[in-house]
């Protein structure tokens, strides 16, 4: 629109001072104003304010929780709470607990044994058919997956596990998204000549890749092991119509926490906190990698 | 790479004849079996259940009991049911109301974030945050910021003067309140995705767009936006995939004996919660599988107007 303003009109002279401004202009384009700050800080605040607020209602009591104005500063009782959380018996928050350790532990150990055998089959090895396969594992990632709820309520009825833990596994142990990142990951990763060395000396592809990608492939089974982890961690859907009361998943133990005919807004409290904890814990340790794998699956997809 | 990995005869003829057809049958395969795991469990549990719920809704289908053929009837009835339609426009008017001010929030933040600027990595921890943190677990905790009479929302409008609203009770206020929590997971996940894409687009165009005269505004609406594009389809498509399957927020917003009803006139009862009410406590499989084979179609329209839109707005390469 201005362009016509800052046209050049004479000679070298004026050509180079325009460079000079445009290159200055660019520096600032990327440098941070205190406008950008002030967005980053207010942001910052937006996203830790409710589970500050969360630690806040988990160690007050009741009485405090609806008290006009509120506190804004934690008080004494979050171990009390925890502990009546604990002993809570139709709940059964510690078996919950333990439950989403072995569901979202197993579900992410197959997720990266499978997502880095095919991921290493589409990267690195020649087979017909190829194409079409690798197109229907991105589809996979299209399809929304809740809508099978009911023909896999049916099945699991079939197989004779209604309620146990393994109904929550065995749907999820495919992965689109997984065998898409590993394959990308390959491809950069793992040179041709390391293979093709393997080979000449004999060994099966078996070997190869246990003893050649394998090792060369921890990064992105790191990420995908962390993704997939949170991701089962959190389902409520499926395990929320699966699972029998009697055996529930921490998701699952939160919502019957909260939609009891009394609710005890502090024990709720304590639960989502105890239920957030290990997720917390991931972020403090692999923040770093949790968003290079997000950007960089961005630029990939 | 493309002949690098033709299959590797062995040069001496020493080796017995039925190693080299056991390495032939290595070569030819085993790349299925690396695959094999992935598309056997995709089988069962994922395209299997897809199309057996078109099959169960052709079906009158009870919990327990016989099944009976009926053909289209389900789908017949669920086009005059007035609960799936009031479901149906819950789901789309909390999307709307969600995920537009969403992504011009996120643009922004990744326009913020892909400045130069101290404690890079604290910020963009601090902006995933949200998206980590389990979504039952945030409902609750939202679900009390929210609360009538204790509430935190509440008491900050109050010093303002205004009375105290029951947020889950009014369809404008739930759809706000829900789309709150969408939007505070959701912001700073899809900022990061829309920053890199943008590290990906060569500063020399901005330079080159300065040399004209462009304005940073400018800069950004004529070379940013456009070069977003694909990034921008994809993240819509996620969104609605996301937003038709809206139902832990609203579920666990009014907890309680009714809440898979979505507030007391189902003012928040999206469309998973109908197919989870009809599947799972009026135990009508049938019914239940049409509604899903709707909220499959629906996608599938919503995300192909989405990328015509896309393109319109944004234009064409």
């Amino acid at each position: 629109m201005t362009a016509v303003v800052t046209e050049p009109e004479t000679g070298q002279n004026s050509k180079k001072t325009l460079r000079r401004k445009v290159v200055e202009s660019n520096t600032q384009l990327f440098r941070a104003s205190p406008l950008n700050y002030l967005v980053l800080v207010i942001t910052f605040f937006l996203s830790v304010f409710p589970l500050y607020w969360m630690l806040v209602m988990a160690s007050r009591t009741n009485d405090e929780i609806v008290q006009m104005p509120p506190s804004f500063v934690p008080g004494s009782n979050l171990g009390t709470h925890v502990e009546a959380l604990f002993d809570q018996a139709d709940v059964l928050f510690a078996k919950s607990l333990m439950n989403s350790f072995i569901v979202a532990g197993t579900i992410t150990v197959g997720v990266v044994i499978f997502s880095s055998l095919a991921g290493f089959a589409f990267a690195k090895l020649k087979f017909r058919g190829s194409n079409v396969l690798l197109a229907i594992v991105v589809l996979t990632m299209m399809v929304p997956v809740q809508l099978g709820t009911v023909p896999l309520y049916i099945m699991m009825d079939w197989f004779g596990i209604q309620g146990s833990l393994s109904t929550v596994i065995l749907p999820y142990l495919f992965s689109g998204f997984g065998v898409f990142l590993v394959r990308q990951y390959a491809i950069q990763a793992i040179p041709d000549e390391l293979i093709e060395a393997a080979r000449v000396d004999g060994a099966s592809t078996l070997r190869i890749f246990w003893s050649v990608v394998l090792p060369g492939l921890r990064p992105a089974a790191a990420i995908l092991g962390l993704f997939t982890f949170m991701t089962y961690w959190n389902d409520f859907l499926w395990p929320f119509v699966a699972l029998s009361p009697e055996n529930p998943t921490v998701q699952v133990a939160l919502s019957r926490l909260s939609s009891g005919y009394y609710t005890d807004q502090s024990l709720v409290m304590a639960g989502t906190l105890m239920a957030t904890l290990p997720l917390l814990v991931v972020v403090v340790f692999f923040g770093r990698q949790l968003i290079s794998g997000i950007m960089d699956g961005a630029v990939k997809a | 790479m493309s002949d690098t990995l033709a299959p590797v005869q062995p040069a001496q003829t020493t080796r017995p004849a039925w190693r080299v057809r056991l390495s032939r049958l290595d070569h030819k395969g085993s790349p299925y079996a690396f695959v094999a795991p992935f598309f056997i469990f995709f089988g069962i549990f994922g395209a299997f259940p897809l199309i057996y719920t078109f099959w169960v809704s052709l079906h009158d289908w009870p919990l327990l009991g016989e099944h009976a053929f009926t053909g289209l009837e389900n789908y017949q009835n669920l086009l005059q049911d007035a609960q799936f339609w009031n479901a149906a426009k819950n789901t789309l008017g909390i999307f709307v109301v969600s995920t537009v001010p969403q992504f011009a929030l996120a643009l922004w933040l990744a326009v913020t974030l892909n400045r130069k600027f101290r404690a890079q990595t604290l910020f963009r921890v601090g902006v995933i945050i949200p998206n980590v943190t389990s979504v039952a677990a945030v409902t609750l905790i939202f679900s009390m910021i929210f609360a009538k009479s204790f509430g935190l929302v509440n008491w900050v409008l109050g010093g303002f003067g205004v009375t105290a609203i029951d947020w889950a009770a009014h369809t404008w206020s739930s759809w706000l309140a829900i789309s709150l929590m969408v939007d505070w997971r959701w912001t700073g996940y899809n900022a990061l995705i829309f920053l890199a894409a943008m590290q990906a687009i060569p500063k020399e165009l901005y330079e080159a767009a300065a040399i004209d005269g462009a304005s940073r505004t400018r800069q950004f609406w004529s070379v940013t936006l456009p070069l977003l594009r694909p990034t921008l389809i994809f993240t819509t498509i996620t969104s609605i995939i996301g937003g038709v399957q809206l139902f832990t927020e609203p579920l666990l917003f009014a907890p309680g004996a009714g809440a898979i009803q979505g507030g007391t006139t189902r003012q928040f009862q999206t469309l998973t919660m109908y197919l989870i009410e009809n599947g799972f406590t009026r135990f009508e499989f049938g019914y239940a599988g049409a509604v899903a084979a709707m909220i499959f179609l629906l996608v599938l329209i919503i995300s192909l107007i989405n990328i015509w839109l896309v393109r319109r707005l944004v234009g064409s390469d």
